[in-house]
């Protein structure tokens, strides 16, 4: 007995010998959800991972590498799913109402897609952190639960070697583009690190948080700087 | 500061609790609040002590960051606030609230009629001598409101704590108002989820049975609207919730214009009392529906082809009054709208309420829609048509329901109802004799 995680409702499988003995486990979503999961398909920007009509970068990359600070920073971010109103709803509900078990939707996409995204195979898994004030109200950081799916296929460490300043600790979510990039950086290292390094988090709207945190590790001796989020 | 208007009959998770962490200690230390644990396992079951949750599907692991330890967490009532297994919920075990004391808190003037004022009686009686229950069958337009108000009034000058508990946030809605214009001197509040008008110390609550999550044995008098609608007999939590949320000996009052059928059961074997309303405000009989056969219904509606019996109605209703056609499933509403030059409208349609609004205003004339008009919306003169009535979302209830969308108005109380099917089902047969039930006992007044 299967039951959808986003809707509850019951999840019918077929029966047959294959699945009698091998249970399809991907399936964690009834098929109008599955449906209604928008996947990154097809042409995308090389940098930022967004969907688009023709191979070229996409105008928020090109400002990123107009900006003599943050060239080339990062690397590229890849991402999974474009942000439509259903993904917003079970971003709300898994992020801010805090239904931790919803990060099972996502397991089986990452599981099959990661391998394919990055050119090394060996680099150190960094989750963007939360302000602990933050972190206390939602019980969990979204960031971490996803660097641990990835860290559970892919064998590298995860590695927590960001922390959040608590005095920039408004949402991003409420912030205008201009107001985000204007910010200060709120990251500051806890450990040393110089390896290959993947910065996960599970949006990726104007890319400010992501730049941020790859400028720091950059700065601290960093060669190749990679991302993924779940969403952009 | 006077805590216990604010927290008796509350069951609150800490974020919800508007106080600092001093004034709570505080409270717990004077013995003013209690705490009970959150998620509690019995023989290796987990239970939720705020939704009654025990489906074990609906709970998950959370590593949780507060207390450091993977435990669970309550899928169940997430959407109005999460239950964490290190979490407490607090009740009020203090004074009881004083409600200021009313004579005439009723301003309302108008007058009930006979009907009305009989079913109004009885409710006050069931209210004053402390029984349990008491269901209230009154025929759709019969007016349900205005005969809770000697109840409603009836307690307020015993200083009891009342709440009336719907399924549907619109009904809470245009209750509030009204009750507020009855009851000026009183405390009320409105409840759903982002109600403006949520005070937290209304002596008069109206709510969604969805936000009686925060209450336990709150109330000695609870009346429940529409008791045999949608989300209420069908999810098992909030029969649990409303149960929850009144005192030991409290009245409940069950509105419904069709009861389920384990209602009627109890009816039958007299384990429920029952007054019934079974006639209209307006005096005039229940419009009966017709039934009309058409061979090959469905695939006619699924090829988006003319109904004959639809196109027969057409011609010969009258041109005045507007025209609301239910079908059975959503992909159906466009075909059906584009043959008859009609505007659709479904659950999620994200102009649902302009549509409804316009259709009321007359601004359109044809409405196309599912159940989800079956109740609640009045439209002064209408008739109303079923398209494939046999289909099992028309269940007695829907169909009585449907039927008395027409002749609600006193100036128009006739009304066509047709229900055009493929083969007469027992709702049908078993809807028509309610309704025909109804006018007979109307007859005898």
């Amino acid at each position: 007995m299967m039951y959808c995680l986003k809707c509850q409702d019951w999840i019918s499988q077929p029966v047959t010998w294959s699945t009698l003995f091998l249970p399809n486990e991907q399936t964690q979503l009834c098929d109008s959800c599955q449906s209604q999961l928008k996947r990154i398909a097809g042409t995308i920007c090389e940098r930022c991972g967004r969907q688009m009509p023709n191979e070229t970068m996409c105008e928020d990359c090109n400002k990123w590498q107009s900006n003599k600070k943050y060239r080339d920073t990062l690397l590229f971010n890849r991402s999974l799913f474009q942000y439509t109103p259903f993904m917003q709803e079970v971003i709300t509900q898994w992020k801010y109402r805090g239904d931790y078990q919803l990060k099972d939707i996502f397991s089986p996409y990452i599981k099959k897609e990661i391998r394919n995204f990055y050119p090394t195979k060996s680099f150190t898994i960094v989750p963007i952190p939360l302000t602990n004030e933050r972190l206390h109200d939602r019980a969990f950081n979204q960031a971490i639960a996803i660097a641990e799916i990835i860290a559970h296929h892919h064998k590298n460490p995860v590695i927590h070697a960001l922390s959040r300043n608590v005095s920039h600790s408004e949402k991003q979510s409420k912030k205008s583009r201009q107001q985000r990039i204007t910010t200060k950086n709120p990251f500051f290292l806890t450990k040393s690190l110089e390896t290959d390094v993947l910065l996960v988090d599970d949006i990726y709207t104007t890319g400010m948080t992501i730049h941020h945190a790859a400028k720091l590790l950059q700065e601290a001796g960093c060669a190749h700087i990679y991302s993924f989020t779940l969403v952009r | 500061m006077n805590f216990s208007k604010f927290l008796a009959g509350k069951l609150l998770l800490t974020s919800e609790l508007p106080l600092t962490k001093p004034t709570i200690d505080y409270l717990f230390r004077t013995n003013q609040s209690k705490q009970l644990p959150s998620i509690t396992t019995k023989y290796g079951r987990h239970q939720c002590n705020r939704c009654g949750n025990r489906n074990q599907q609906l709970f998950a692991d959370i590593p949780c960051a507060r207390c450091d330890h993977p435990h669970l967490y309550c899928r169940n009532c997430i959407q109005t606030g999460r239950v964490l297994q290190c979490d407490i919920l607090i009740v009020w075990n203090g004074s009881k609230p004083a409600w200021p004391l009313q004579t005439q808190p009723c301003h309302w003037t108008g007058t009930l009629t006979p009907p009305q004022q009989k079913a109004a009686d009885a409710i006050e009686q069931t209210i004053e001598y402390k029984q349990k229950e008491l269901l209230i069958w009154a025929v759709c337009g019969s007016g349900k409101t205005e005969m809770l108000f000697p109840a409603i009034t009836k307690a307020i000058t015993e200083s009891k704590r009342i709440c009336i508990a719907t399924p549907r946030a619109d009904v809470v809605r245009e209750l509030f108002p009204r009750l507020k214009q009855a009851f000026p001197d009183t405390e009320i509040e409105a409840l759903y989820a982002d109600s403006p008008d949520r005070t937290d110390k209304g002596q008069l609550i109206i709510s969604t049975t969805h936000q009686l999550i925060r209450y336990q044995e709150a109330f000695d008098v609870m009346i429940i609207d529409e008791i045999d609608a949608f989300p209420f007999h069908h999810d098992k939590t909030l029969a649990y919730l409303t149960t929850r949320a009144c005192k030991k000996d409290a009245t409940s009052i069950y509105l419904t214009a069709t009861p389920r059928p384990e209602h009627k059961q109890k009816i039958s074997h007299k384990k429920l009392p029952v007054q019934f309303v079974p006639i209209r405000f307006h005096g005039q009989p229940l419009p009966i529906p017709q039934l009309k056969i058409e061979i090959n219904l469905r695939k006619k509606l699924q090829k988006g082809t003319e109904s004959k019996a639809l196109q027969q109605f057409l011609t010969t209703r009258p041109e005045s009054r507007q025209l609301l056609i239910f079908v059975p499933k959503i992909p159906l509403l466009k075909k059906v709208a584009e043959r008859y030059q009609a505007i659709a409208v479904h659950a999620e349609d994200p102009d649902r309420k302009e549509k409804v609004e316009q259709f009321r205003q007359k601004k359109i004339d044809i409405l196309v829609t599912t159940t989800i008009l079956e109740r609640g919306v009045t439209f002064p003169s209408v008739d109303v048509v079923i398209l494939d009535a046999g289909h099992h979302v028309f269940d007695e209830a829907a169909l009585v329901q449907i039927a008395g969308r027409a002749g609600r108005s006193p100036d128009d109380p006739g009304g066509n109802v047709l229900f055009i099917h493929q083969g007469k089902t027992n709702a049908m047969e078993d809807a028509i004799a309610q309704i025909k039930m109804m006018n007979k006992k109307g007859k005898k007044l």
